[in-house]
């Protein structure tokens, strides 16, 4: 019986190197058994790689760059519109805006007079470390202490994609539903530092904070959680003191400091 | 979706596999925490591989469950969901040891 199509016929069969080639009396058809090749190769290397590129030039510019990461919705223009002007004159910031249409956050933040790129994905869901590569080369990254990147409205595919920052940020507004982090797990799991925004409506919403945290926790006992308001400016001063320490520790990554002994 | 962009990514690394000879079946890896859906992953694979060398392929796709290890007792599990706690202390902090694979395999190629 032939193996390949299951029939009784006898089939002559045609060897040419690692080809064999069935043909059949009662049929035409000719099936070829191909050449395995191994490959072994992660999906996701070529991103990985650029995103390594990324992360060099961006530690060799002592740079300290955000990825910031939420639904659409939660808040994270407002929230790097009064960040950046807060720190206006004590840190240099700029932004690499992410969105499939239009500029309207990238004019928002301009206003504010941080340098600032936008990047429109078109279909796209997320940016990718290709795009933040080019954009970042249109920025003045030696006069930069921080580069945010906000990435474009998605609570799933951005946790897929490294971009070559330091951390993803997730940004989770109290009129969002609280079990957020046990939804999209991947990028609760991903993210270092959430910042659970819109803290201002929450007596007025029926958002549990304490389960909230406790979910992130569940799903990133590492993560830091900042309760903050972009809007009245509450809790903003715990996420700013962590900027300062990021920026302390990208510096200290570009100029490590020289072993004793 | 994007499970399109990373298909573009399988056909791209077929392509440059395959020594410019048609492809007949790709064998994927994907973990079962790794974020992407089978069936969304087979549809845009057939899209994506239109005009290329890897068009009309089978595409196998082997699930690799996911798998952790506790950071507080050291126990090693099976894992559902990146919050299952250890099922020995019932801690939290786990490092997950499988299933973020996304990974070609192996090509047959003509």
């Amino acid at each position: 019986m032939c193996t390949t199509c299951g029939c009784d016929t006898p089939a002559h069969h045609e060897h040419h190197g690692d080809t064999v080639i069935h043909r059949h009396e009662h049929h035409e058809e000719v099936v070829r058994e191909g050449k395995l090749v191994a490959v072994e190769v992660d999906v996701l290397a070529k991103n990985n790689s650029l995103a390594q590129g990324n992360r060099r030039r961006f530690v060799s510019e002592s740079v300290f760059v955000l990825n910031l990461v939420s639904s659409p919705g939660s808040g994270k223009t407002t929230l790097l519109e009064r960040t950046l002007t807060d720190l206006r004159g004590a840190i240099r910031c700029a932004v690499i805006e992410g969105d499939q249409q239009t500029d309207n956050d990238a004019v928002r933040i301009a206003a504010t007079g941080a340098p600032v790129r936008q990047i429109n994905t078109g279909s796209g869901c997320h940016l990718d470390a290709h795009m933040v590569g080019h954009a970042a080369e249109e920025l003045p990254l030696p006069d930069i202490d921080i580069l945010f990147i906000e990435n474009v409205g998605n609570l799933v595919c951005p946790a897929s994609f490294d971009l070559g920052e330091h951390h993803k940020v997730v940004v989770l507004s109290v009129t969002e539903g609280e079990d957020k982090p046990l939804k999209y797990p991947q990028m609760f799991r991903a993210a270092r530092v959430m910042l659970l925004n819109k803290m201002d409506l929450a007596p007025h919403v029926a958002f549990d904070v304490a389960r909230c945290r406790d979910m992130a926790l569940k799903v990133n006992p590492a993560i830091t959680i900042f309760e903050v308001s972009a809007v009245n400016g509450a809790g903003m001063d715990r996420w700013y003191d962590w900027l300062r320490s990021g920026i302390t520790k990208a510096r200290e990554e570009a100029a490590p400091a020289p072993v004793a002994g | 979706m994007h499970e399109l962009s990373i298909m573009q990514n399988v056909i791209e690394i077929c392509e440059s596999n395959s020594g410019g000879s048609r492809v007949l079946s790709v064998v994927m890896e994907i973990g079962n925490l790794s974020g992407v859906v089978a069936e969304a992953a087979e549809f845009c694979f057939e899209a994506c591989s239109r005009g290329t060398l890897v068009e009309g392929a089978r595409l196998r796709i082997d699930r690799i469950p996911a798998a952790g290890s506790c950071l507080e007792c050291g126990n090693s599990f099976g894992l559902q969901t990146y919050f299952d706690p250890c099922p020995a202390c019932g801690g939290n902090a786990i490092t997950v040891t499988a299933g973020e694979e996304l990974r070609v395999k192996e090509l047959e190629v003509a």
